[in-house]
Parts: C-alpha cells; structure tokens; sequence
C-alpha cells in the first residue's frame, strides 16, 4: 500500500532474508516496502507459512514480537480487506522484518503459525476474536477478549464505537441459577 | 459457535481421574490483583491443568484509538499500564513521532528518560511489593509503596496528575519541568537507595520467601524466545535483549547503563532482575537529572506539528492560525498514508504500538503490542506440575496488570 512509485531501497542486512523469503513463494510472491525503519515483506497468503518457516529457521529470526491484523474496508487505495502482519526479530542480532500478508471475506482464512512459535496462541486467538480471521491448525482457536456467546468482530470497521449495545444478546442469569 | 471455555477445561486425558477436582481462581481474587481468572483442574493440591479465561476488562481501547487524534489518545494509553503511565506514553507518542518523522528536542528526550526509568522503579516496585505481599512478607510491601507514593508527586508536579499523568505530547510535552521538579526527583534519589536497601533485607536472606521462589515457575532461555517474552521476565531466562540498548531510542545511547540478566529463570530470578534494574535506573536519572539540556521542550513549532505556546497565540496571528489549525477536528496533522510499528523497552517489556494511518490525524488502526497479554499467556506453561500455593508465586513474578491484558 505505498503511495510512492520507485522501487524500494532495501537495507542490505535485509538482502539475505528476502532472497529466502522469493526462494520460498517465488519472484512474484513477495513485494517489499520501505518506511522509516520498517522493512516489510508482503507476502501471498498460501506460502506465508511457508517463508515464515524458513525465515525461522535459515536466518534465525527466532522471535515472533507481534502478530495482528487490521480491516482496510475503505481505507485508500487498499485491494484487500484484512491485512495480517508478523513482526519478526532475531534475538542475537536485533534484526527485524515485518512479514504482510492478507485475507478476504467472505471467509478469512490464514494458516496458523503455532506450530513455528508457542507465542502465536493468544495473539492469533486475539484476531480471530477481534477480526473473525480464522487460522487453521490453531489448537485452541476460541475467543480470547470477549465472551463466547459473543457473534460479532468488534474491531472489523464495520463494527460501530457506539450504538445499541450488546446486552440484549446475552442471557440473563437469576439468583437461583448461578 | 465454534470451541468455548467449556470446551478448553474439559480435557478427555484428565476428566476420569476420580481424585481430580476443579478450582475456579478469581476474577476477583486477592492474588490476582486485578481482575483476571484461571480454572486449574487439581490433584490433591497439583495443578494438572491451568486455563486462563481473561477478558473481564476488555473496554475497547483499541477500537477508541482509532476515534481519537493522536493526542487524545494518550489519555487512554496511560491506562492501560497504568503502574507505569508515562511509559505507555511515551511509547505512544514514539511510534506518532516515527510515523511524522519528529525530531525531539535534547531536553524533551532526557526529561522523557528521565520518566521511563521513574516508571521503571515504580513499576518495578509494585511487581516487587506484591509479589512479596502474596507470599506473606507485608512489609516489604509497605516500603516499597512508601517510594511509590514520592515518585506520584514528581508525577503531579510535572503534570498536575498523579495517577495518570497524560504528559507526552506529539513531538514534546504537555509543559516543561522547574527547578521544584529537578529538586523532588534528586531527593527522592537521596531516599531512594536507603529503602531499596531496606527492601533487599526484608527479602533477599528471608528463607520463606526464598523457599517459595526459588526453583518454582523455570523458564527456559529456548521458552522464552519460543513464546515471544520480553522484558525482566526474558532477561531472567537468560534472554540478553533489551531494547534500550539494541535499537536505542530517545537519549538512551549517550547513558552508561548494564542490562540486568539472571539465568534461572524462576520466580526468584525474576525478582532479582526487577531489583537490580531499579539500581540501574536509579543510576541513569541520577546521571539524566545532571546533564539535563537546556533550550525548549517542544519540536521546532514550524512544522506544524506542536501545539505553540500560550504567548505566542495570544500575541502572533501566526500562533493564533497554528493553535487553530491544530484543534480543528478536520484539520490537525496530515501523515503519510502509511504504517509504521515502533516500540521502546516499557518496564514489563517490549511496549509497541503499530499505526496505520490513512493520512488524517486519526489512527486507522492503533495495535498495542501489549507485555502483560503475551505474559499472561505463559502462566499455564509455568503452573503446571506446581502446587496451588505456587500459583500466587508466579503471578506476582509475571506481573500481569489486567488493564494492559485485557485493553
């Protein structure tokens, strides 16, 4: 989602990580974008499992910092509805890369990454929770902020700050059934 | 409706074990501190299995940074963590001023350190405190609180608000410091190192608190990594990172400070690393407070970026066209349409905030990467195999604060 036309300047600490990412999901499967000190690589969603995997292992970015995701309904010039980004980051030399990738409705899907980082659990359980973004082979893929009973995504766009409230949808529970 | 809570407690490999029983802990709960629940499912006194249910404070602050312009925001963030409000801040307005490209003044940058690491020890000595209340050492507690309460008059001094003090602004502050305000934090330095030390003797030798630390809740450097944990709890394990000193921010490259490691990983490692780390923050203020720079506390007014001062809206149409221009709802700041997430080392851990803007002077999205939720995660790696008594132990270490858990 760059507004600028030029190609990139990648920083060459970077050169490694993005020839394994395109030896993973090929020439066409990542675009990289530059900003401030933001390297990101936007990456198709069939093969982000797979160069997560591999960035993991062969350039050892072995810390997952952040995985969430954001609705683009409406935002300018956005092709896609949900985008998902993984904020990677060596432990030993600090290097840091974010990984972008995307879903769409009418049923977002992604693939887990638990399996790569116990660190994923709760974060990708927060997207499915705020966004409805499911991840296949999450383990424990269940609403981790709001209740079960809960329908709706309430940080998709769509989802109005205010308005009538939820409270009609729960159960009232009395005194004798608690 | 896909797997619910009911789902999550009740796991085939342990339901027909006859002695198993089941304990709901919380959400209101001494131990707990703030509102969080677990279900442990029990052996006797085991913990087979612990579930966290959290979400009991979630109030949609994510969803409200996307309704307020950036320096609204900072309100909401103060509560979030709010045991150490002006690193969520500072935080915050880090990653504003990295998506406007805001260059800060030297002053504004050292008066900033100067309040992370206040935060840090007040942070730190909640985590201390409580952790060593939970485990029946009182007055620990006390002493620890006693300093707390100094470092919320700095607070008030600077800002007028004790508790949540709102002070960061986008590209500077809310106002600048006194002398007054220079002269409470060196007493409150003075005073400060005695209590530490006081703390240090109620607790480091005290053979009840040690027995229920040591060796409970381990942490392996590998877990750590694996499960993404920053901060003291990561530096307890042995995980040599801190953000101060690996991507520096603010004035941190010019200050002389040690990262404060351990390599048990358990909960007495997780208090040792606390306490020390408040000796070096102790060090880094009193060398701030020392070379604090002169000159403004706000970026070069210009760029339209800082709210003029007083004078010059009363006196200068330039002022007067500035201020206005920067308080009208449809005018305000014009970021590139872009995303940026940044981060500084917050005293729980890694504290980032990740910003989509669409170009107005709203977030379009405002993800926090929040220390305490990630954490609190942890807790069912670290509980199980351990006693019910134990539970109180390894909260205490984690320092889960449920408003940043929960947002």
């Amino acid at each position: 989602m760059t507004t600028t036309q030029t190609p990139p300047v990648i920083p060459a600490t970077h050169e490694p990580l993005l020839a394994v990412a395109r030896s993973v999901a090929g020439e066409d499967g990542v675009t990289v974008s530059v900003f401030r000190d933001n390297v990101r690589f936007h990456v198709v969603p069939g093969k982000v499992l797979a160069v997560l995997k591999n960035l993991r292992s062969e350039c050892g970015l072995d810390m997952l910092i952040d995985l969430s995701a954001a609705d683009y309904l409406n935002y300018p010039g956005a092709a896609n509805r949900y985008g998902i980004w993984y904020v990677l980051e060596s432990v030993s030399s600090g290097l840091r890369v974010i990984v972008k990738t995307w879903a769409n409705d009418p049923e977002p899907r992604l693939d887990s990454v638990f399996d790569v980082w116990r660190g994923a659990d709760w974060m990708e359980r927060e997207v499915f929770d705020m966004f409805g973004v499911v991840f296949d082979g999450h383990p424990d893929l269940r609403r981790i902020l709001m209740p079960d009973e809960f329908v709706a995504h309430p940080m998709r766009k769509d989802y109005p700050l205010r308005g009538e409230g939820e409270r009609h949808n729960f159960l009232a529970l009395s005194r004798e059934q608690s | 409706m896909g797997l619910t809570l009911a789902d999550a407690i009740a796991s085939p490999e342990i339901a027909d074990r006859e002695c198993q029983w089941t304990l709901n802990f919380g959400p209101q709960h001494p131990a707990t501190h703030t509102t969080l629940r677990l279900i442990l499912n029990l052996d006797g006194e085991v913990i087979l299995k612990a579930t966290p249910d959290i979400g009991f404070l979630h109030s949609g602050f994510e969803k409200l940074g996307e309704h307020l312009d950036f320096n609204q925001y900072v309100t909401i963030v103060d509560r979030m963590n709010y045991v150490s409000p002006v690193a969520n801040e500072i935080a915050w307005h880090h990653s504003v001023e990295t998506l406007l490209d805001i260059e800060l003044t030297p002053r504004c940058k050292m008066i900033r350190v100067i309040f992370g690491e206040l935060m840090r020890i007040h942070d730190h000595l909640l985590a201390c405190g409580a952790a060593a209340l939970d485990l029946g050492a009182f007055t620990a507690f006390l002493y620890a609180f006693n300093q707390r309460e100094l470092i919320n008059d700095i607070n008030e001094w600077a800002s007028g608000q004790r508790f949540h003090p709102s002070y960061t602004r986008v590209g500077g502050l809310q106002r600048d410091v006194d002398d007054a305000w220079i002269n409470r934090v060196r007493s409150f330095l003075k005073g400060f190192l005695p209590a530490h030390a006081d703390i240090c003797r109620l607790l480091n030798r005290n053979r009840i608190f040690i027995d229920r630390c040591r060796g409970i809740g381990v942490l392996t450097r590998e877990e750590a990594i694996n499960r993404s944990v920053t901060g003291p709890v990561a530096r307890a394990s042995g995980v040599v990172r801190d953000l101060r000193k690996n991507r520096p921010y603010l004035a941190y490259d010019a200050i002389d400070f040690n990262v404060v490691c351990a390599q048990e990983g358990d909960c007495l490692a997780r208090y040792l690393v606390r306490m020390e780390e408040m000796l070096e923050s102790h060090k880094i203020i009193s060398w701030a407070i020392e070379h604090l720079p002169g000159g403004p506390v706000n970026s070069d007014v210009e760029e339209r970026m800082v709210l003029p001062n007083q004078l010059s809206v009363y006196r200068s149409i330039e002022g007067l066209i500035h201020h206005f221009e920067l308080n009208m709802s449809n005018r305000k700041w014009k970021p590139p349409v872009e995303e940026v997430y940044a981060s500084t080392e917050s005293p729980n851990g890694e504290l980032g905030f990740y910003i989509v803007s669409n170009g107005g002077p709203e977030a379009w999205r405002a993800r926090t990467r929040p220390p305490s939720f990630i954490h609190f995660a942890l807790f069912p790696h670290l509980a199980e195999g351990h006693t019910v008594s134990d539970v109180a132990a390894i909260l205490g270490s984690l320092n889960i604060i449920a408003a940043e858990l929960d947002r």
